[in-house]
């Protein structure tokens, strides 16, 4: 059906031309998502989702059993954010999130995935050497902490609760939001200590 | 592989470290959401059509799971934008050949006039 002598671009604009003259997509409504992914929806949701999370001992409780409810008390609905499940770092378990056959991805808290989620050596790899896999990536996890890796569906999308790191106890909810990266809500890194670190 | 709650296992330790090998995942940080205008705009006509009810997210992600197999060292967004199609032509909404032949015309287009101009098609900076 596709001819690959077609660059992807040029099909892109004929697709679009047939949906625009056929009525099926509005131009303005299109823009607005496109506009809307490429510059508002962000990593800053989930961090503030974690940041409340730490701060709140009510809502973590509430968002690590009902995600999809506790996230969307924020403001955060939308596609692909219809069914969360928020997984919680521990001293024992590290999780980390893939989409082994495409690119699920919690879009109303973390916006769109980076290239190297949807790259197939991520969605194959992290699921046979977990451990070795976020090492390259600049996470070590120590031997006594266990690795679980959680597979996204159609149904079902995850976001990694990071812990919360020391030396940030007279933080504000600002403040922490500003120290979660969007790796981190992935699980393939954590929040890494703040202030001068012991030599 | 996978369970119904989506955990694919527990990792034991000591794996054999492969920094650098082919199959090191990419460590790009903070990079563009589209790389190019085109996959922003397949982006949006997916999620555009999904959310007006006109194709299932369900159906697309079928696809695009399908074309990605076929060959996973495809660009990620031309397979989405070849999931897109198949989606359409599946549903009736466009011919098996209507792409292509548009894309053809749009091909031939005198040089300078390869921007949509007099189609009604706008397109991202």
């Amino acid at each position: 059906m596709t001819d690959d002598r077609i660059p992807p671009s040029l099909r892109a604009e004929a697709l679009e031309e047939l949906l625009v003259e056929r009525g099926l997509v509005e131009p303005a409504v299109m823009d607005g998502f496109v506009r809307t992914y490429e510059n508002d929806v962000g990593p800053l949701n989930g961090a503030r989702v974690v940041a409340r999370a730490w701060t709140d001992p009510e809502y973590r409780a509430w968002l690590l059993r009902e995600g999809t409810a506790a996230i969307a008390s924020l403001g955060f609905t939308g596609p692909q954010g219809e069914h969360m499940v928020v997984l919680e770092q521990t001293g024992q378990v590290h999780h980390v999130v893939v989409c082994t056959l495409c690119s699920c991805y919690p879009w109303p808290v973390l916006g769109l995935p980076p290239s190297w989620y949807k790259d197939p050596a991520y969605r194959a790899r992290v699921v046979r050497e977990p451990r070795t896999v976020l090492a390259e990536m600049g996470l070590d996890v120590p031997a006594e902490r266990r690795i679980e890796v959680w597979d996204s569906s159609a149904e079902v999308r995850y976001l990694t609760l990071p812990r919360r790191p020391a030396g940030t106890a007279d933080m504000t909810e600002d403040e922490l939001a500003a120290l979660v990266t969007r790796d981190a809500m992935v699980g393939v890194a954590e929040v890494g200590p703040v202030g001068p670190v012991a030599s | 592989m996978t369970g119904r709650d989506g955990r694919i296992g527990s990792a034991g330790t000591g794996t054999a470290p492969d920094i650098s090998g082919p199959a090191a995942p990419p460590r790009t940080n903070g990079e563009l959401v589209f790389a190019e205008p085109w996959e922003g705009r397949a982006f949006g006509m997916a999620v555009t059509l999904a959310e007006s009810g006109l194709i299932s997210w369900d159906g697309f992600r079928d696809r695009l799971v399908a074309r990605i197999a076929e060959d996973p060292r495809w660009p990620y967004y031309a397979s989405w934008l070849a999931a897109l199609e198949d989606v359409l032509v599946g549903a009736g909404r466009i011919g098996t050949d209507d792409v292509r032949a548009r894309a053809t015309r749009l091909a031939d287009r005198p040089a300078g006039h390869d921007h949509g101009q007099g189609h009604g098609v706008r397109h991202a900076p």
